[in-house]
């Protein structure tokens, strides 16, 4: 991996980190779907500086290069990000059903 | 104030109970509470499954049904709202599993009603009370107690307590959008001390309820310490928390 690209996966990670924080703050985002996120940009950071560990990953994975290593665990995260987002869509797609059924019914009454 | 006015106004509190799945302890819960105050105790059913609700009414509280369980915090920002609009000008915030003791609601809601503090938390461990938590949730309080000590410049002794009383003014604070409903307790501590509110603690029983915790297994506990502490972080980055 070169310098150039430890750097420019640095201020990925990094960024992503701080982007989150400040949508936490501002509460566009609530803390509960923060979580993978400042994981995914704290596994970046922690993987480019402990370049060791990264390295037994990719030798542990079978991958070629680290970089590619990079790759499939940010998409891993992504994997995750959107299995979490599915789950909590489905369950909210049945509690606004329900509520929707609810206001009908007392609407009647 | 004229003294009727003032004794009509101290007598305007409602008891504030969260309650998911309780069927066969909130009667009793609600009997304890009755033997010490005839006020109005408003029990919000959290989407319960079982005869929570049926119970609670038929022991003489004023139920609200939430549709299905938005935890524990957002239970309790319910009946917040609803005490707002009902014009009550204090309220007392207890657990309804019978841990919090009954008899602490007068100590808790006297220094609210001589306005000394917006806010009392009763706390287990003030005097060294005989509260035995699980070593795991004990170490938990101490960390955010001390935290939450540290931040606010006073001793907080029982970061997690749920047995409250507060003003019309905290009760607006606690139903707005700046509420984390998501495990409301050391960050709201924080929260109110950056905000300027006046709040103490104050030494109460609770006894250790024989309930599933919320805070059982173990992703619950790590995600509620990452919680907590994003939660603290970001309050500490907010300018509207700020004094």
């Amino acid at each position: 991996m070169t310098a150039q690209q430890k750097i420019a996966a640095l201020i990925m990670g990094a960024g992503l980190f701080l982007v989150i924080i400040e949508m936490v703050r501002r509460r566009k985002l609530a803390e509960e779907y923060s979580f993978l996120w400042l994981l995914t940009g704290l596994c970046v950071i922690v993987l480019v500086l402990w370049y060791d560990l990264l390295e037994w990953l990719t030798h542990f994975i079978g991958a070629m290069t680290p970089t590619t290593t990079l790759f499939i665990f940010g998409f891993l995260f992504l994997m995750l990000i959107n299995l979490h987002y599915s789950m909590k869509i489905s369950r909210l797609g049945l509690q606004v059903k329900e509520l929707a059924q609810k206001i009908a019914i007392y609407e009647r009454k | 104030m004229s003294e009727k006015k003032c004794e009509q106004q101290l007598n305007n509190f409602a008891v504030i109970m969260p309650a998911y799945n309780e069927a066969g302890r909130i009667s009793s819960t609600i009997a304890g509470i009755r033997r010490i105050t005839d006020k109005d105790i408003i029990v919000i059913s959290d989407g319960s499954t079982d005869d929570t609700a049926e119970e609670a009414a038929a022991a003489g509280a004023k139920v609200l049904r939430l549709p299905f369980n938005l935890g524990y915090g957002a239970a309790l920002q319910t009946g917040f709202k609803y005490a707002l609009e009902k014009g009550y000008e204090f309220a007392v915030q207890m657990d309804a599993d019978g841990q919090h003791e009954p008899s602490g609601i007068k100590e808790l809601i006297e220094p609210v009603f001589r306005n000394e503090v917006d806010v009392v938390i009763g706390s287990r461990f003030l005097d060294k009370g005989n509260y035995k938590a699980p070593f795991v949730r004990r170490m938990g309080m101490y960390f955010f107690g001390f935290i939450s000590s540290v931040i606010t410049g006073r001793k907080i002794t029982d970061p997690t307590s749920g047995f409250q009383a507060l003003n019309r003014k905290i009760m607006e604070f606690y139903a707005s959008d700046a509420y984390p409903v998501d495990y409301p307790d050391a960050d709201v501590i924080i929260m109110l001390h950056r905000r300027g509110y006046r709040f103490k603690e104050v030494q109460v029983t609770m006894h250790n309820a024989a309930k599933r915790s919320m805070h059982g297994g173990i992703i619950k506990p790590m995600y509620y310490i990452f919680k907590m502490l994003l939660s603290i972080f970001v309050t500490l980055l907010r300018k509207e928390d700020k004094l």
